[in-house]
């Protein structure tokens, strides 16, 4: 084994595992017992070994933080719920993927395409602008017109302190 | 008044108009008033993995517009009906999370006291309209059409959320549902798979593998169309099948279309009134069965 494949203990972070606890989503983390159930059911690491929740969660549980919130690991998670039905000891993964999502959030590390929806969600209230051409088109169609919503959505992204992150 | 508000969320009224058009036809040919409320925004999905109080304050002014309006939500994405479902639970269980979910929207002035109930269009018509009342409002019985069923995944999970309805693991109401129509159900490898959209923006090359599995399984079924409920399964199976088809040199030519369409179809509605100009995926079996 290569020298630089052998992970380095006096790194770890022994509360990262409490830190996710405490983040809503995150609370269950302590029950997962590695047993694989979410791995085997996962749509994501069936196409790809990018993606292993089981590999994750045990990694932050040895306090991996640094690797766990710098990787991409974590946005690969397509939120199918596949795993959050089966998991024996209903470790709500999905919901534990998005509490670590906050948290690495939170240092900064959101991928562009978040940063992208944000930016969609401030200027439109929503993922797709609806202007004259859109409700042009929906008129074609007989379909009744829609009015933007952007200024309390921004405000809401403003109050909750999303636009700072998504910088 | 009507008992429910039509939410359509960012990417049906957009990308989706097929499926707004044929649902809202539909609900008309059922005799169900539909309101369409001001206001409207994002579910607060994209928001969810960022922040998850922005999240949950997005679904809940969406939650709140509906209650002063009298209304329960009718959603047609199955993402919009996860995320407003999850925040109407946890605001009608958690007091103290409607309390400080209050305080924010007071800002706005609004209020959520927790009385709104949130409905996929799909689950809809199987537990309220019924499959028996549908089939009694069927014109045309669809019998030479074999489809494929995409259930989709927020539309049945987190189970908890949906007390009860359907099974997640091996689900049947959009099979009765089809079935309604007089069409014949496919079954096929990996039915419950998800479309990949999750993750579409973040690794593309990923998403769209988790796409061309899910088609090559339905192309095996030998089927005339794949059927759905949600609008962003649809942008991968439909909008992005070209691109499947380039990325790995094959061709589908595979028929999509959303569940009203079907229904619409077998009310006796032509193709062009269910929108059916707007699918991108044509197919001569149902250019020649449906000719006016």
């Amino acid at each position: 084994m290569p020298e630089d494949d052998i992970i380095d203990v006096s790194d770890f972070d022994p509360n990262f595992r409490d830190e996710i606890a405490a983040e809503p989503g995150g609370e269950y983390i302590r029950r997962c017992f590695s047993c694989g159930t979410c791995s085997a059911s996962c749509p994501v690491g069936g196409v790809t070994d990018k993606y292993n929740p089981r590999r994750i969660i045990h990694m932050a549980l040895l306090g991996m933080r640094q690797e766990v919130l710098s990787s991409g690991f974590v946005w690969l998670c397509s939120v199918c719920y596949t795993c959050y039905e089966r998991c024996p000891q209903d470790v709500r993964i999905p919901e534990l993927m998005n509490a670590i999502r906050n948290i690495a959030v939170r240092e900064g590390r959101i991928p562009q395409t978040f940063k992208t929806q944000v930016g969609q969600l401030r200027a439109h209230g929503r993922l797709y602008e609806v202007g004259d051409y859109e409700n042009e088109r929906r008129q074609e169609y007989d379909l009744p017109p829609i009015r933007e919503e952007s200024a309390q959505v921004r405000q809401i992204l403003d109050d909750m302190d999303v636009e700072e992150e998504a910088e | 008044m009507s008992r429910y508000a039509l939410y359509l969320g960012c990417t049906v009224p957009v990308r989706g108009l097929n499926y707004e058009l044929s649902a809202r036809k539909v609900l008309d040919r059922l005799g169900i008033q539909v309101a369409d409320l001001d206001g409207f925004a994002c579910c607060g999905f994209p928001a969810k993995p960022l922040d998850w109080k922005a999240g949950l304050l997005m679904a809940a002014r969406n939650l709140a517009l509906a209650e002063a309006a009298g209304c329960d939500l009718l959603t047609l994405c199955s993402a919009c009906t996860g995320t407003l479902t999850e925040a109407a639970h946890r605001l009608k269980e958690d007091a103290r999370l409607r309390a400080w979910v209050n305080e924010e929207l007071a800002r706005q002035g609004k209020k959520y006291s927790g009385k709104v109930r949130v409905r996929h269009f799909a689950r809809m018509l199987y537990e309220e309209t019924g499959v028996e009342r549908l089939k009694e409002l069927v014109t045309r019985e669809l019998t030479d059409l074999a489809v494929a069923p995409h259930y989709g995944c927020h539309y049945l999970k987190p189970s908890h959320l949906y007390d009860g309805f359907d099974d997640p693991e091996n689900p049947h109401s959009l099979e009765r549902l089809i079935e309604a129509t007089g069409a014949r159900v496919k079954h096929y490898e990996d039915e419950g798979q998800c479309c990949g959209g999750g993750i579409l923006g973040f690794d593309e090359d990923t998403a769209l593998l988790m796409t061309k599995q899910k088609l090559d399984h339905v192309v095996a079924a030998e089927v005339d169309a794949m059927v759905l409920i949600c609008p962003f399964c649809a942008i991968m199976y439909e909008a992005n099948q070209r691109r499947v088809e380039g990325l790995y040199n094959t061709a589908y030519k595979l028929p999509v279309l959303y569940y009203s369409q079907l229904l619409g179809l077998a009310m006796g509605m032509s193709l062009e009134e269910v929108g059916f100009k707007l699918n991108r995926v044509k197919s001569r079996k149902l250019a020649q069965l449906f000719r006016e």
